[in-house]
C-alpha cells in the first residue's frame, strides 16, 4: 500500500457534465443498493476531469446519499483514481514479473535518462506523468506500456522512442 | 498440441460482432438450454468435470450445488475477470475475440443457478477492452439475447458490468463482491460462504471467465464430448499464458495433461537465444518454482502440479532462463504481493513488508546467514494465518525459491564487497 490520503481542493464547486449525468442515472438502476455506484461514479468523474478533487468526492456522497467519507475510502484504495492531476499523457510501465525478465526496465532509465522523468512524476512541461504499475495482463507480449489507456505491447527503447514522438 | 474449443472464433476477422458470432454458432443451444431442467444442466456441468480456471480449480458445478434452495432472496452470479494474477493473461481474449461465447455462457449457468443479474468485475485497466465487452453486451440486449426473456423464453438475464480501479486483491471472490458494494476491496472472513451470504447479503456464485465461457461448448456437444480432453481428473482444455524467457510467448489453447517441457519446446519454441532453462513458474507468480529436473516430469493438470507440490494455478506459465537472479526475481515478487495487501490483517501487512526489506538487505550485500533463515521462518509463520490467501499466494512461492536456490541467497550473503557491488 502507498499513502493516497491527500485530497486536493481546486477551490470550484464539481458536477457531472450532461453526458456523465444521464450515464450515472441509467447505472443506478442497475444496483439494488445507491453505494455500489461510488467506483463507477469516481470513473465518471475522473473521465470528465482526469483526476478526483476533493470537491468531486463532496459531490459524488451528495449525489447517491452516503458519507464522504466513504468515497474517500474508495478513492484511496484504489490505486487508478487519480488525486491530482497527471501529465497530459500519463503512462504506465509495468514492473512485474515477466516484464521484468523482457527489459522493463530499459524503458524506465531510458526516461529517466532522456526525460528526467522518475515513477510518480511528472515532466516540468506537464507533458508527460509516469507511474510504475503491476502486472496488467499483457505478459505474453511484454514488456508492456500503456498509455492515456491504450496497450502498447512487445516494447523495447527503440520503439518506445518512436511511440513518444506521436504524442503531441 | 493446440486444440480450438474456447478459442475456435479467435481468429475468425469479426467475431466479437453479434452478426459474425451467430453465424459460427453463438446463441444456438438456447432452446436446447431451456428444454432442459436446471437441475440436468448441473449434472451436465459435473459430468464434464469442468473445474474452476480463476486458479483454484474447484468443480463448477460442484460449487453451484452449494447455493441454498428457496431462500426467498436473488441469487446473483459475479464473473470474475479481474486476471491480475501476475503472468494471466487468457480472459481477455475472450472478452475481446468472443465475447458472444461468454454472455452466452452467463445464459447458461444462470439458468442452472436460478439467477436473473450478472455482474461481470473486470479490472481497471481493462480500459479498450471495456468497451468491447460493454458493445457486445448491447448487442446482445438489442438482439434479445439478454434482457426480460433471453432468446424469447420466459427467463430474465440482466448483466452489468462493474469495472474495478487497480487493485489485485479484488480478484479474491469476496474482496470483489465489496468492490460490487461500492467499497474497498478488504476480503471479508469465512463463513458464511458466498454461496450463503454474498453480494448484498445474498446467494452468490463467483466464477472465472474462462470457466463461464466454458458453458456453451458442453451444453452444445455434452460431457462426454468436453471429457475427450485433457485427463480423468482434469478434463478439458486451458487457455495457457506463456511469458518469459522463449522465443514465442503467447496465449495457447492446449488440451490438459501435456508434458510441460514438450509444450516448451514444441508450442512456444524453446528457451530463447539458445540458453538454458533454470527455472519454470507453472501457474502464474503465486505458484511454487519448478526446478529444470521437476520440469522433466511435470504434466499440465491439477495432479501432477500437486504430485510436485505446486499448483495448476491460472495456467501463467513463466521460463526463467539461466541468467535470471533468483534473489531479484524474489524481491520483484515480494513487492508485488506487499503492494497489493490490502492491510487488513498484521501478518500480511507488516510480515510482507519485512520480508521486502530483508531481501533487500541481503540484496545490497548487508545479508548474514540469519536473514535468509528468518526470511525462511517469516513464510512459515504469515502463511494461513490472514483472511485470505493472498500473503499465502506470496509466501508459498517465496519459499519454494529459498529451498530450491538458496545458494543463490548465500552467495550474496557470503560475497566479498566487489562481486556485490557488480551484482547491483
Ligand atoms: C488474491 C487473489 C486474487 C485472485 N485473483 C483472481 C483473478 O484475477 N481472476 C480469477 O478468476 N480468480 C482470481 N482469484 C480466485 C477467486 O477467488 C475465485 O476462486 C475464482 O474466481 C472462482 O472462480 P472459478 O471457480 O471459476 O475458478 C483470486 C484469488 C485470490 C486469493
Ligand atoms: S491476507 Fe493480506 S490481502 Fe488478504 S485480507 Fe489479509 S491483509 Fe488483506
Ligand atoms: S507482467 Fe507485465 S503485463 Fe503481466
Amino acid at each position: 500500500m502507498s499513502d493516497r490520503s491527500q485530497l486536493i481542493s481546486t477551490g470550484e464547486p464539481f458536477q457531472f457534465d450532461k453526458e456523465r449525468d444521464a450515464e450515472f442515472e441509467r447505472l443506478v438502476k442497475r444496483y439494488p443498493t445507491r453505494e455500489s455506484m461510488i467506483l463507477p461514479a469516481l470513473w465518471l468523474t475522473q473521465e470528465q476531469e482526469g483526476w478526483i478533487s476533493q470537491e468531486a468526492i463532496a459531490y459524488i456522497a451528495d449525489r447517491i446519499g452516503t458519507f464522504a467519507s466513504k468515497v474517500y475510502e474508495a478513492a484511496t484504495f484504489y490505486t487508478m483514481y487519480n488525486l491530482h492531476p497527471m501529465g497530459k499523457h500519463h503512462i504506465c510501465v509495468c514492473r512485474t514479473l515477466s516484464c521484468w525478465l523482457r527489459g522493463k526496465q530499459e524503458i524506465i532509465d531510458y526516461m529517466r535518462d532522456e526525460l528526467g522523468l522518475t515513477p510518480g512524476k511528472k515532466t516540468e512541461d506537464g507533458k508527460f506523468s509516469l507511474e510504475e504499475v503491476e502486472c496488467l495482463g499483457h505478459c505474453g507480449t511484454a514488456p508492456v506500456v500503456q498509455v492515456d489507456g491504450e496497450f502498447h505491447e512487445n516494447m523495447d527503447v527503440e520503439k518506445f522512442k518512436s511511440l513518444l514522438a506521436t504524442l503531441k | 498440441m493446440e486444440v480450438k474449443i474456447l478459442s475456435a472464433k479467435f481468429d475468425i476477422e469479426g467475431a466479437n460482432k453479434l452478426e459474425v458470432a451467430k453465424q459460427h454458432g453463438a446463441y444456438a443451444n438456447l432452446d436446447r438450454l431451456f428444454s432442459m431442467e436446471p437441475a440436468d444442466v448441473i449434472e451436465e456441468v459435473k459430468k464434464s468435470g469442468l473445474r474452476g480456471r480463476g486458479g483454484a480449480g474447484f468443480p463448477s458445478g460442484v460449487k453451484w450445488g452449494f447455493l441454498p434452495k428457496d431462500t426467498g432472496k436473488p441469487v446473483y452470479l459475479a464473473v470474475n475477470s479481474d486476471e491480475s494474477e501476475p503472468a494471466t493473461f487468457k480472459d481477455r481474449y475472450i472478452l475481446v475475440r468472443d465475447p458472444h461465447m461468454l454472455i452466452e455462457g452467463i445464459i447458461i449457468c444462470s439458468y442452472a443457478i436460478g439467477s436473473h443479474d450478472t455482474y461481470i468485475y473486470i479490472r481497471g485497466e481493462y480500459t479498450t477492452q471495456v468497451k468491447e465487452l460493454q458493445a457486445a453486451i448491447d448487442e446482445a440486449y438489442e438482439a434479445g439475447y439478454l434482457g426480460d426473456k433471453v432468446a424469447g423464453h420466459d427467463f430474465r438475464v440482466d448483466v452489468t458490468v462493474h469495472r474495478g480501479a487497480g487493485a489485485y486483491v479484488c480478484g479474491e471472490e469476496t474482496a470483489l463482491l465489496e468492490s460490487i458494494e461500492g467499497k474497498k476491496g478488504q476480503p471479508r472472513s469465512k463463513p458464511p460462504f458466498p454461496a450463503v451470504a454474498g453480494l448484498y447479503d445474498c446467494p452468490t456464485i463467483i466464477n472465472n471467465v474462462q470457466s463461464i465461457a466454458s458453458l456453451p461448448y458442453i451444453i452444445e456437444n455434452g460431457a462426454d464430448a468436453y471429457r475427450q480432453y485433457g485427463t480423468e481428473k482434469s478434463p478439458g482444455t486451458h487457455l495457457f499464458g506463456i511469458s518469459g524467457h522463449v522465443e514465442k510467448p503467447g496465449m495457447y489453447e492446449l488440451p490438459l495433461g501435456l508434458p510441460l517441457l514438450e509444450v516448451l519446446e514444441k508450442v512456444a519454441g524453446g528457451v530463447w537465444k539458445g540458453r538454458k532453462l533454470k527455472g519454470v513458474i507453472p501457474g502464474g507468480s503465486s505458484t511454487p518454482v519448478l526446478t529444470p529436473e521437476e520440469a522433466k516430469t511435470v504434466t499440465l493438470d491439477y495432479e501432477s502440479m500437486a504430485q510436485h507440490k505446486t499448483m495448476f494455478g491460472s495456467g501463467g506459465i513463466v521460463v526463467l532462463d539461466e541468467t535470471v537472479d533468483i534473489v531479484k526475481l524474489v524481491k520483484n515478487l515480494i513487492n508485488f504481493y506487499h503492494h497489493e495487501s490490502c492491510g487488513q490483517c498484521t501478518p500480511c501487512r507488516e510480515g510482507l513488508g519485512w520480508m521486502k526489506k530483508i531481501t533487500q538487505k541481503i540484496l545490497d550485500g548487508e545479508g548474514t546467514m540469519s536473514d535468509v533463515d528468518l526470511l525462511r521462518e517469516l513464510c512459515d509463520n504469515i502463511e494461513m494465518k490472514t483472511v485470505c490467501v493472498l500473503s499465502a499466494a506470496c509466501t508459498m512461492p517465496v519459499r519454494s525459491y529459498l529451498d530450491k536456490f538458496r545458494h543463490e541467497f548465500e552467495a550474496y550473503v557470503t560475497a566479498d564487497e566487489s562481486s556485490v557491488a557488480e551484482a547491483k
